[in-house]
């Protein structure tokens, strides 16, 4: 980026300005022995062009919606269109969650985002005895499409794209959104949206696990190729760090531990027979947007560069849609503070905004009460307002990409990918994602991650405003949403009926033709939606399936 | 104290996967000089009043964020009473809105630890509450 003459130059004002910062030091010291993000990374008192010198801009930050991506993945970015706004919802039944569906669109959000029940993520039905207290908890509860019929009444499948955030049992969901859809006349190339599933993730850091890795891949790779072949519009998997991070890694292990997995989904569908660039536009990510403002900004333009370069060179993609790292952004719910709830909106504020700086496409803002339960309406609307604000008030958007060029953010952007190279290089070494899962290396790496910020938490050196520092006794409260016990016994009796009134004969058959795909090589989703339609449960194909593949559990580790 | 290490058992019941708190309660507990038995995910109460009675801890924790703890936590007392292990003292942590805490202290869980709280707080708990 800059001139040899003018490095050498720097330089020397450098040393000049460090003698007059000694004798200011010396009078009065910095506040804090060493700087560092939430991520431990160290950060030097200023940034110059010494550390950007060897940044070529034509190879390493290009245009928006030129390789490498840097400063964006599509041409006009946020002057073109402002990101989706997409806030993650689900609670109590499928009648519920609609009406909050139908809230947040009459209030401005542009995409909807499924938020399932521990049952319905783990693949248990309302009845079972894994349920009991849990229906309806955390997300809404689907067992048939019975329910998922409901939960989509009066929304246009074919203008509004969802998100279902579910991992095991994806592609029954798909399956169901498939059938649904069709129901209202809609045709499968019509309809868009994203499944998670991303089941390496869940291994990692979520914990959602049902089946061991092996067959987990196959039944991904199944959607991908499907999805390809008929759901044009449906982005396949949506590779995820957000979870990795609530799981208390720094951006770093984010970043490498994310793009590794997708490494890990490409590899396993190029096995499949599949050709990269008929898939790879249809892969998207999911990243956290956690309180150091940099560093996530540096995090998301690091992986654009990173993504675009593997593809390409690694995997020798050639149509440039294949390149592209696409995103939503959560902002960090782990951040949030039940103490003094009010400053959650200030965190989400400012965590929303390094994702659009970093281009994110899609964005979820966290409610203020998220800490403490599920969001009030009042919460959520406070939450789709910040995106409002930040979109159209505040003059961020004017122009593309306006911290390119900072030295310190280059610097911080090529460090992380310097950084997360490095632990690619050590997973690759180490015969790919499965196999480092399969010794518990990127849990391990998260877990003392995590352990690390506790401790630096607990000995006030990272300061959390509320827990650690500035703590007051608190009178204020908020109003928090609660689910009606009535949820549990209305979704069983929905479903008992359900049982009761379908055609049982077809169920088994259903059932059958499932287990033998699941046993052969057939592709899954044509069977899945077949079983949906006749109204077979979530549970009756997972079960299906644990008989057939078996359980992953949990190692254990801590 | 007596010079036996304290034995705790910490235990994530229902199909909430967030093991983050629980990690670093087990890790902190650990290196505070506990003995420290962890569960792993996914746990009916009834395998980890199961677990506690095989491995004779002195004390359990329970974690759960993901709404179910009215459920589970009260659950895994009731088993602990019917199995006459009622004299293990319970303890819950996790995402647990204000107003449930009362609620479980009647039915018996000793004490509960919401975000924010230190390490420490817990260690100390145990040292004071579990002869």
């Amino acid at each position: 980026m800059f001139t040899k003459a003018t490095v050498e130059r720097v330089a020397e004002r450098h040393q000049e300005w460090e003698k007059l910062l000694a004798k200011s030091l010396a009078k009065a010291p910095e506040r804090l022995e060493r700087f560092s993000t939430i991520s431990d990374e160290e950060i030097k008192n200023i940034y110059t062009p010494e550390d950007v010198s060897e940044l070529d801009y034509d190879k390493d930050l290009g245009f928006p919606g030129q390789f490498p991506y840097t400063r964006g993945v599509q041409a006009s970015m946020h002057r073109g269109r402002l990101w989706t706004m997409r806030q993650f919802a689900g609670m109590g039944g499928a009648e519920e969650t609609n009406a909050r569906f139908h809230y947040l669109m009459g209030h401005g959000e542009t995409g909807l985002s499924t938020a399932f029940d521990m049952p319905t993520l783990m693949g248990y039905d309302s009845d079972s005895s894994m349920s009991l207290g849990e229906v309806g908890k955390c997300g809404v509860a689907i067992d048939t499409i019975d329910d998922m019929e409901i939960l989509f009444e009066g929304i246009p499948m074919d203008q509004v794209t969802t998100s279902m955030t579910i991992n095991p049992p994806a592609a029954i969901m798909l399956a169901m959104y498939v059938a649904t859809a069709e129901k209202k006349g809609i045709s499968r190339d019509k309809i868009g949206g994203t499944i998670q599933n991303d089941m390496l993730k869940e291994f990692i850091a979520q914990k959602t696990f049902m089946l061991p890795p092996e067959p987990s891949m196959r039944i991904i790779a199944d959607t991908v190729e499907f999805c390809t072949q008929e759901v044009p519009r449906w982005n396949s998997i949506s590779i995820s760090g957000y979870h990795i991070r609530e799981a208390g890694s720094t951006a770093v292990q984010e970043l490498a531990f994310t793009l590794a997995d997708g490494l890990g989904y490409v590899q396993a569908c190029i096995d499949r027979g599949l050709d990269v660039d008929d898939f790879a536009p249809r892969l998207s990510f999911f990243f956290n947007a956690h309180v150091d403002f940099f560093e996530e900004i540096a995090k998301y333009r690091a992986a654009r560069r990173m993504w675009a370069r593997f593809m390409r060179d690694r995997f020798g993609a050639k149509n440039p849609k294949s390149w592209l790292l696409r995103f939503h952004t959560q902002t960090a719910g782990c951040s949030l503070t039940a103490q003094q709830p009010y400053n959650n909106v200030v965190r989400t504020s400012f965590q929303a905004l390094s994702s659009v700086l970093g281009g994110t496409q899609s964005l979820h803002t966290n409610s203020l009460d998220e800490t403490l339960s599920l969001p009030t309406e009042h919460a959520v609307t406070i939450a789709l307002r910040t995106q409002q604000i930040i979109g159209e008030e505040i003059g961020v958007t004017n122009t593309i990409d306006p911290l390119a060029g900072s030295y310190f953010i280059e610097s911080l952007t090529n460090e992380m990918e310097s950084k997360a190279l490095d632990y690619i290089q050590k997973i690759d070494d180490m015969g790919g994602i499965l196999k480092a899962i399969d010794v518990g290396f990127p849990q391990k790496e998260i877990a003392d991650a995590a352990y690390n910020y506790q401790r630096q938490v607990d000995e006030g050196e990272k300061t959390i405003v509320g827990v650690n520092k500035y703590q007051m006794d608190e009178t204020l409260k908020v109003d928090l949403l609660t689910i009606d016990p009535v949820v549990e016994r209305r979704q069983v009796e929905r479903l008992t009926k359900i049982k009761e009134s379908r055609d049982a004969a077809k169920v088994e058959a259903c059932l059958k033709a499932i287990e033998a795909a699941s046993r052969g090589t057939d592709n899954l989703m044509p069977h899945l939606i077949e079983a949906v339609k006749a109204h077979v449960s979530v549970q009756e194909i997972c079960d299906c399936w644990r008989k057939v593949y078996g359980r992953y559990t949990d190692p254990g580790m801590f | 104290m007596s010079d036996k290490k304290i034995k705790v058992l910490i235990a994530k019941p229902g199909l909430d996967g967030h093991d983050r708190g629980a990690k670093i309660i087990a890790r902190g507990l650990r290196d505070a000089g506990f003995e420290v038995v962890y569960t792993g995910l996914h746990q009916t109460p009834e395998e980890i009043v199961a677990t506690a009675i095989q491995e004779d801890v002195d004390v359990i924790g329970v974690s759960s964020l993901a709404g179910a703890h009215m459920y589970l936590f009260p659950r895994i007392i009731e088993l602990l009473t019917e199995k006459g292990a009622d004299d293990i003292p319970v303890f819950g942590g996790g995402i647990i809105p204000e107003d449930d805490i009362p609620v479980l202290k009647k039915t018996g869980v000793k004490a509960i630890f919401t975000p924010g709280s230190p390490v420490d707080d817990t260690i100390k708990w145990i040292r004071e509450n579990v002869a």
